[in-house]
């Protein structure tokens, strides 16, 4: 691989740019991998990625129905944090953070992580109890997250309007200055070169249509468009899909999938410093490198595989950016799209073995995955390579649906009295 | 007239009407019915901005919402509108533009800098580099990219204007009003049927407009479109929506539409909206979009001055405009000779047609050989001067070998046209998949998904008559599909404007040093074939793929101009047919739309419902603070005197326990269970036993989710023997409610009971504290208030005040306690009695931070605070609510699962600081060390915790593992400056005994 | 904004006047008391979340109130089927090869 740097760049300008060698492969799939990774998303790159380099594992095959990083790896809205109140969780994405941290060296591709600070408006006193539990398990837990007052909220983002008449008035705000963003598509390319590289086939345009087992029930291989793959593991990685997929293994899975809407504005100058997200009246909105403000919107409410969902979501969303940024009223959408992720009861992922030998599965991010890239594909790969689950992934196990061990970060902001 | 390249004569614009207007501080003047691209071409100037990476200097490319160079923003009294294209921005007087994406000026901008680096910026440039050192992308590299990215500077005042709403039913909504669209709604409202026209542009009509020569039953085009438009709005089943553009395409046939309604006036009404959301449900579709041309590709295809043919045309004919007096004219289609053929014809000179086809067709020949044009074939253009307006072109010659050059063309405005490409947006949002069309070399419409149809050149079909028969088809069609009637209208008959014949994709060959030139394909993005190929060469195979690592069809106009152009320079580098490498996907909104539109009326109060309850005006006119709780308003506190929160909570607190205290608590939810099995469904929804409760008596019951963990709680009183009133918390009422009538009707319709909520029809009126019974007896009649007759938790109804009553007696507080259920629209009046009433008891009315207090004094808990979805009724301490000898109930099996039941779950208990002074943060964590090292986990954490002015000193409840076990023993809060000691005790505080709630 | 009938006031609504419930046909036991844990446990969460045509649950909550189940195909959201809470489950099989024609 020709390491990619300013000097290389400038070298490549001379020969106009014509010796640039493929970033991947497009190789043929062979008959027989020690591991194939159904999904081609930044997690699955990462977790053949990390399998080829940590585990010593090189007969590998990423599997993808579309093109790598299509499906929520590049509609995401790529905000990063690890704020999360369990200690399970915090542990998790922090692992991903620490990891996001020097990413781009790591892959010798510049994925842009940011981390220009993730701000969480409160805006009950019911609001201000949880965040503050959240600042205080995370101090313990070694997470970085402050308490703003709704000044100094103002100060680190100038546009916020902190007004008191507005109808739900910003009274605080929880500051991750380590979260951020990142470029998502440069994620999942940047995996891409580093495990082709590292000699991981990554197939495209190759539907899985079926995952064979051998009479002792382990797992055998995958059935594709592009014939029989055999397979000594499989890790199925694969979000929205994830329960089409496992079905064909005769698992049935804790997971809807729902559509999830996201939009961006026309490109301005730089307006918005840092990632705004205000759980109660839902609204998140960051600006991209490049000028758009990117916003997060909801969930439809009904299971849909469409990529695409009703104007009243995305409607509700942007009522509650220009309420908290009134200035934002004159800027004009430039594209709306949808993704589909797959929620758990819960609300936390599942990095686990099955009960089928030899397959795994890594899902169940719902709106949030983005962020847990190269964590949760670190601990998949471990959990894959040693049959066995990395530490911060036991939690996150199907056992846990059994047990009634949930990790239930939705409940944790429940709102009564 | 100080208008150069005005015509004298034509177009659909008043000469009389002189607007003056502002471009860059610079006063020019245009007419009435001009856009501000018209009025800055009929001025001569081109040069109106600059590009996004690169800052070449752009000029006007296109007449239509497409345009990706002409972005301007826009001042008005104090608001601010970047991005506007100048294309669409109608002329007012008075009207302030400015330049974008340029420093100093729009004339010298030191980011043009990058043109002369872009060998340094090919594609994904970004991706390869400013990697090192590790700490500089956030800190250097990124405030740089940031700064010189993006395009208009960002509104920064709150926005004054006003947006509106309006839902919307027809039989046949037709989006687009040139020949197909016109003719389509005539042939639909015919029928009768319900018909919406909308069209983006603020006229009627389309490219008929633009249209010389045409006519249509012997009339003009622009007169055959009036007289349609006439008899459209003559009828009342038609609703004309001009200035309107269909941008999105839903499911089941929803379409949305943002509506224009002040923006092209100079002084608008103040009362109206500057646009409006018109939110469409359709029963049937007809899309009649239209086409828009394709820009090609050749070196240096983007200098100012350079424009397509058609909105050359557009220009000339619509409004009157010369794009230049010497043009050249380059093309690969038919329809871009007709441009020159116009403009001759207007005395422009034509330096000549350039055609790349070897033989175009005699019948254009010989009519610019009748004009004495020059005419090249085989023929493009090779490389372009001029920097900040084209001044002249290089020719070359297409042979089998390549091209050669064949000398050079002085102009002052270039022409060019790489053909049509139907504008399929909308269809594709319809999640319709377009199919590839070889003998038009685009993609069309394939089969319709919704009730839909597309006619005329957005489906491909081009010619006047064709376009006209297309869409009187489909309007037929249309409206006998949605309201099964019919109508022949007779159809019009027209002359001219015939199908024309050609097109091209991709880049144009040229004999120019390859890696020197560049040739855009994404003008707004500056992405070159260069740029393409380049992302082929590393691999990206996918369209999608090219797309993103390009930028390629991400800009505003979401790839309208680009994109087939981009799809066969791919499939050119790749070799593989241009269908095998797919298409991006359309998506909504069709073109960029205000976030107003989408927000609309939501604003402030309109955000979001504010329930307010019966005290709320009184509360206001004493200086009560509220608390917002889900959308109430609930009275967090009474602060007199000026006192702070800390204070007024002593206060109350203090008055309570010694005297009486009102509370409105009208937000609890209340829900009526009645029937024969009304005691059975409540059995089974809750832990407790209900079916040996009394008629009179009241029980706390707890709500579980099936998973075995508390979702709710609240005192449920019986009534009669089929009649039960439950209330639940002021966050879980709609829930509850919900969760009921999900078990009643699916789970056992076998049951004979209804429910329904009566939250909205009772206000609460708390009255608690030792002289509760005194306040509330000379209000009451029909219940005996004697400690024997009516003893703790027992209902009854009566009258209070004179109006029918259900008087609880029970307690939150642990003092002796009532709740007043009054029908809501008495509940100002009671609330303000007995407001009055304490006043004789030195009571106090207090606020639901000193409810909070009293109840934590108790140790109750409440569900969401001491609760999060995780807690059992035993972690809290609560097993004694569980009824040992019920069959089920919701959670009961959940409950007996191995978690729950597992050793050292978290457990409710008080904690005492050692400093008595310290009050507890809620949240904070609860640790076996003092100075825990990071990492460690957590015992516990902080639930509740106040200062107690009762005890006087601090109190806090908090969730500790096996905490039940650990009475006595010392724990710390670790706290940024320290950690604090705390002990571990029972839960209740006040009166452990618990004899005060029988006073 | 799906467009939604309801078999009980026989009238088409936007979705705004609907809560969307689930997968329907997830029968509760009628004795818990019986069930292993994972029994239970795909009683809770195991949900079939069909690529195709799923039936589901809605309650025209802002309507009648009633609840009735649907089949939708989940792809392109269109409804296929609505029938009253109690009926049994159509065909899906059947119900997809009239889809498909």
């Amino acid at each position: 691989m020709k390491r990619y740097s300013f000097l290389e760049l400038a070298k490549n300008a001379f020969s106009a740019h014509q010796n640039w060698g493929r970033q991947w492969r497009a190789p043929e799939p062979k008959a027989e991998y020690d591991v194939v990774i159904v999904g081609a998303g930044g997690h699955g790159l990462g977790t053949a990625y990390y399998l080829a380099k940590e585990h010593g594992i090189k007969n590998i095959a990423v599997i993808e129905k579309g093109w790598l990083g299509g499906g929520n790896t590049g509609r995401n809205t790529t905000i990063i944090r690890s704020n999360y109140l369990w200690e399970e969780s915090a542990a998790l994405y922090n692992h991903a953070v620490k990891l996001w941290d020097g990413l781009s060296d790591e892959l010798n591709y510049n994925v842009m992580y940011s981390a220009r600070g993730v701000m969480m408006l409160a805006h009950t006193v019911h609001d201000i109890q949880v965040f503050k539990r959240h600042v205080h398990a995370n101090r313990l837990a070694g997470v970085q997250n402050e308490w703003l007052t709704p000044e100094e909220a103002k100060e680190y983002c100038p546009p916020l309007n902190i007004s008191k008449d507005i109808r739900y008035p910003v009274v605080g705000a929880a500051l991750q200055r380590v979260g951020g963003t990142a470029r998502h598509d440069a994620v999942a390319w940047g995996y891409a070169r580093a495990a082709d590289d590292l000699g991981v086939d990554i197939i495209q345009n190759c539907a899985v249509t079926g995952i064979r087992r051998a009479a002792d029930g382990s797992v055998e291989g995958v059935e594709t468009a592009k014939g029989f793959i055999k397979a000594k593991k499989v890790g199925v990685v694969a979000a929205g899909h994830t329960s089409v997929l496992m079905e064909m293994a005769g698992i049935r899975m804790p997971l809807e999938s729902n559509p999830l809407q996201a939009l961006v504005s026309e490109p301005v100058k730089p307006a918005f410093p840092c990632v705004v997200m205000s759980n109660t009246i839902h609204a998140y909105i960051s600006q991209s490198d490049k000028g758009e403000l990117v916003i997060g919107a909801g969930t439809d409410q009904f299971v849909s595989y469409s990529q695409t969902g009703g104007i009243h979501i995305t409607t509700h969303t942007i009522d509650a950016i220009c309420e908290l940024f009134p200035m934002f009223r004159r800027m004009r959408m430039l594209r709306n799209w949808g993704g589909i992720v797959d929620v758990t009861p819960d609300r936390s992922p599942i990095i686990a073995k099955t009960p089928v030998p030899g397959l795994f599965v890594n899902c169940g991010w719902g709106t949030g995955g983005f962020k847990a890239t190269p964590g949760s594909a670190h601990v998949f790969a471990h959990t894959i390579a040693k049959d066995e689950p990395h530490p911060i992934a036991a939690p996150f196990s199907l056992e846990r649906f059994r047990t009634g061990r949930l990790i239930d970060e939705a409940a944790a902001a429940a709102v009564a009295h | 007239m100080s208008q150069p390249f005005r015509t004298h004569s034509g177009g659909r614009i008043d000469r009389n009407k002189q607007l003056t207007f502002q471009f860059d501080g610079e006063e020019l003047t245009g007419v009435e019915g001009d856009t501000l691209a018209s009025a800055l071409l009929a001025n001569g100037r081109h040069l109106v901005g600059r590009s996004f990476k690169y800052h070449r200097p752009r000029g006007i490319l296109t007449a239509g919402s497409e345009e990706p160079n002409a972005l301007v923003g826009i001042y008005r009294k104090g608001d601010q509108t970047p991005n506007l294209r100048a294309t669409q921005v109608e002329l007012y007087d008075g009207l302030k533009a400015i330049s974008q994406n340029r420093f100093p000026s729009l004339d010298f901008d030191v980011g043009a800098v990058n043109d002369l680096l872009s060998p340094l910026f090919p594609a994904g440039f970004y991706y390869k580099t400013f990697m090192w050192p590790r700490a500089f992308w956030d800190r250097v590299y990124e405030p740089i990219i940031r700064a010189a990215a993006g395009l208009g500077k960002p509104p920064i005042n709150p926005d004054h204007d006003t947006y509106g709403n309006l839902y919307a039913h027809c039989d046949v909504l037709v989006i687009g009003s040139g020949p197909a669209g016109l003719a389509a709604a005539l042939a639909a409202a015919e029928t009768g049927a319900r018909v919406i026209l909308c069209d983006e542009q603020s006229e009627f009509g389309g490219s008929l407009l633009s249209e010389s020569d045409a006519t249509i039953d012997g009339k003009s085009a622009t007169e055959w479109v009036e007289d349609s438009i006439r008899s459209l709005s003559a009828k009342d089943n038609v609703t004309l929506l001009p200035r309107t553009t269909a941008f999105g395409y839903f499911a089941q046939n929803f379409v949305s539409l943002a509506e224009r309604v002040t923006e092209h006036m100079a002084d608008p009404d103040p009362a109206l909206p500057r646009e409006r959301l018109w939110q469409v449900r359709a029963k049937e579709v007809v899309i009649a979009a239209g086409a828009i041309e394709r820009p090609m590709v050749f070196p240096e295809n983007d200098r100012p001055g350079i424009m397509l043919a058609d909105a050359g045309r557009t220009y000339l004919n619509r409004y009157g405009v010369k794009v230049g007096d010497n043009v050249l004219v380059a093309t690969a289609c038919d329809t871009a000779w007709q441009a020159a053929f116009d403009l001759a014809d207007r005395g422009v000179d034509i330096a000549a047609i350039a055609d790349m086809r070897e033989k175009p067709s005699e019948a254009l020949l010989s009519v610019a050989h009748a004009r004495g044009i020059r005419v090249e074939t085989g023929c493009v253009i090779t490389g372009t001067q001029g920097r900040k307006r084209v001044s002249g072109a290089l020719l070359g010659r297409v042979t089998s070998g390549g091209v050669t050059s064949a000398g050079e063309v002085t102009c002052d405005a270039l022409l060019m046209s790489g053909g049509w490409t139907p504008t399929v947006s909308l269809y594709s949002q319809s999640r319709g998949k377009v199919v590839w069309d070889d003998t038009l070399g685009t993609f069309v419409p394939g089969a319709p998904v919704q009730n839909e149809r597309s006619a005329g050149a957005c489906a491909g079909v081009y010619g006047l008559s064709a376009t006209l028969e297309a869409g009187y088809n489909a309007g037929e069609q249309a409206a006998k599909a949605a309201t099964g009637k019919t109508a022949k209208l007779a159809r019009a008959e027209a002359n001219g404007a015939d199908a024309g014949n050609g097109g091209i994709l991709g880049a144009l060959p040229h004999d120019r040093n390859a890696s020197k030139v560049k040739a855009f394909v994404d003008y707004q993005n500056d992405v070159t074939a260069k740029d393409v190929k380049l992302a082929v060469r590393e691999g990206m195979h996918s369209i999608e793929h090219i797309k993103r690592y390009t930028t390629t069809g991400m800009a505003t106009d979401q790839g309208r101009l680009s994109n087939l152009n981009a799809l066969q320079i791919a499939s050119t580098s790749l070799g593989k047919p241009l269908t095998d490498v797919g298409l991006t996907t359309f998506r909504q909104p069709y073109t960029p739309t205000t976030f107003g539109v989408f927000a609309n009326v939501s604003r402030g109060d309109f955000f979001d419902p504010v329930r307010r309850t019966p005290s709320h005006d009184w509360v206001v006119e004493n200086d009560g603070v509220f608390e917002d709780v889900g959308q109430w308003k609930r009275t967090w506190y009474f602060p007199i005197n000026g006192e702070d929160m800390h204070a007024a909570v002593a206060r109350e607190c203090e008055t309570v326990r010694k005297s009486v205290g009102l509370f409105d608590a009208s937000t609890l939810g209340k829900i009526e269970v009645v029937g024969p099995d009304a005691a059975e469904f409540l059995e089974r929804m809750y832990t407790n036993p209900w079916k040996k409760l009394g008629v009179g008596r009241c029980r706390y019951g707890l709500l579980l989710n099936e998973a075995g963990f508390i979702i709710d709680d609240g005192v449920i009183g019986r009534l009669a023997e089929d009649r039960f009133h439950v209330t639940t918390t002021t966050g879980g009422a709609a829930h509850v409610f919900a969760t009921m009538e999900d078990y009643l009707q699916t789970e056992w319709p076998d049951l004979n009971v209804w429910i329904t909520s009566t939250t909205e029809q009772y206000a609460v009126c708390a009255v608690q504290g030792p002289k509760a019974r005194e306040v509330i007896a000379p209000f009451v009649e029909g219940i005996d208030l004697s400690p024997d007759a009516f003893p703790h938790m027992s209902v009854a109804t009566g009258t209070f005040c004179g109006v029918p009553c259900r008087l609880m007696r029970i307690s939150f507080t642990g003092e002796l306690g009532f709740e007043v259920n009054i029908p809501r629209r008495h509940g100002k009046m009671v609330w303000e009695t007995l407001a009055k009433e304490i006043e004789k008891h030195d009571g106090t009315v207090y606020g639901t931070e000193t409810m909070h207090v009293l109840r934590a004094e108790k140790g109750y808990i409440i569900v969401g605070q001491e609760t999060d979805g995780t807690v059992t009724p035993h972690d809290v301490g609560m097993s004694w609510a569980i009824g040992k000898n019920k069959f089920d109930f919701v959670g009961k099996r959940g409950l007996q699962r191995p978690d729950l039941v597992a050793e050292g779950r978290k457990q409710l208990v008080g904690l005492l600081t050692k400093d008595p002074k310290v009050v507890l943060e809620e949240g904070a964590q609860v640790t076996k060390l003092a100075n825990p090292p990071a990492g460690t986990s957590a015992e516990g954490h902080v639930t509740s915790s106040y200062h107690s002015s009762v005890l006087g000193r601090s109190i806090a409840l908090a969730m500790v593992k096996g905490g039940r076990d650990l009475m006595g023993k010392t724990l710390h809060v670790p706290m940024p400056s320290g950690a604090i000691e705390v002990e571990v005790t029972d839960t209740i505080f006040v009166d452990k005994e618990g004899g005060r709630v029988n006073g | 904004m799906l467009l939604i009938y309801c078999p009980y006031c026989e009238v088409e609504r936007p979705e705004l006047e609907f809560r969307c419930g689930g997968e329907a046909h997830i029968a509760r036991p009628t004795d818990p008391s019986t069930q292993s844990d994972e029994q239970w446990a795909d009683f809770l969460y195991m949900r079939t979340n069909t690529k195709g045509i799923y039936a589901e649950r809605w309650r025209h909550i802002h309507g009648c109130g009633r609840f009735f189940n649907a089949l939708r195909e989940t792809v392109g959201d269109k409804f296929l089927k609505v029938y009253k809470t109690g009926e049994p489950k159509p065909d899906l099989d059947a119900i997809a090869k009239e889809a498909s024609r």
